[in-house]
């Protein structure tokens, strides 16, 4: 009798031990919500996402700008606690407007180039790879004025190095 | 990103001044800075700080194409030439034939900003053709 009864007891206690730790170690969804969207907050990309927590299933929507913050955001609410699995709904945000492009066209280029440079005795310009390369000399105030028209032209840039301004 | 560090305050000023749809990109080495600034003052203003982060324009690595912004049309520009007529053509081009000539300071009425660089304007003698942007200074009705 005396040996059937300790293995019983050890059963049992070991029963009562794990219902109450994970009971403890549950925290509640409401709970976890709070806790995800604090962590979300700290973060800047971040901030700014919905939250809902059911079971410890936490969804995340709202709009990210790019995968990065979505991935990001993902991995922050990961790292909280009672967080069991992740539902990303976040979408991403339509990326901006393509940023004009340096032409290619190197007909316009020239003969914008040319317009430029028609009352500028001093000035000699070409175009190398796309860039504009001016040498000679100008007065500095014509050269603001020459510069700004020169910069509506999108070129790749410039190489100035053999100019001088007087 | 080492041009756009370099400009970083010449960006910020743009941003403050309300310049509209600023865009700002860095390719090999150069930044292009694009967008419409509210007025002629607030590009005098940027000119004056890119001179400032890169006496005289030399480096040769910022492109800055912000103009006065074009949602209030011009009709009527002066001729902002040094003391010359300014030349009338054909078309948009300096290889465009002269079809005639506008006066220095003679007010001309703009009937189209056909591009950054080229106005067709009509003098009031009825001539009408193609003038240079850059010596037409618009004028308040």
């Amino acid at each position: 009798m005396k040996r059937q009864f300790t293995p019983m007891l050890l059963v049992a206690i070991t029963a009562l031990a794990i219902s109450f730790t994970a009971c403890k170690s549950k925290p509640k969804d409401a709970d976890i919500k709070v806790a995800v969207e604090t962590a979300l907050a700290a973060d800047p990309m971040a901030a700014g996402m919905t939250v809902s927590v059911e079971k410890g299933v936490a969804t995340l929507s709202g709009e990210c700008k790019d995968e990065l913050c979505k991935a990001s955001c993902e991995k922050i609410a990961k790292g909280v606690k009672g967080v069991e699995s992740i539902i990303n709904n976040c979408t991403i945000a339509a990326p901006p407007p393509p940023p004009p492009v340096a032409t290619t066209d190197a007909t316009v280029l020239e003969q914008g180039l040319m317009d430029a440079l028609k009352d500028q005795a001093g000035l000699k310009g070409s175009l190398v790879n796309g860039k504009i390369v001016l040498t000679g000399e100008i007065a500095k105030a014509k050269w603001v004025m020459v510069k700004q028209m020169l910069d509506k032209l999108k070129s790749a840039g410039y190489d100035l190095t053999g100019l001088k301004i007087k | 990103m080492l041009a756009e560090n370099k400009y970083q305050e010449l960006i910020n000023a743009a941003t403050i001044s309300g310049v509209a749809n600023l865009q700002v990109r860095e390719e090999n080495g150069v930044l292009f800075i694009d967008g419409e600034a509210p007025s002629g003052a607030v590009k005098d203003m940027l000119w004056s700080v890119y001179d400032k982060l890169d006496p005289n324009f030399l480096s040769g690595d910022l492109v800055m194409n912000v103009n006065v912004s074009s949602s209030v049309p011009v009709t009527k520009a002066k001729v902002t030439t040094e003391r010359s007529n300014l030349n009338i053509r054909k078309g948009p081009g300096t290889d465009q034939a002269i079809i005639g000539k506008a006066a220095h300071h003679e007010i001309v009425t703009v009937v189209s900003q056909t591009s950054e660089q080229w106005w067709l304007i009509r003098t009031k003698e009825g001539e009408e053709g193609y003038a240079y942007a850059q010596y037409l200074t618009p004028e308040a009705e």
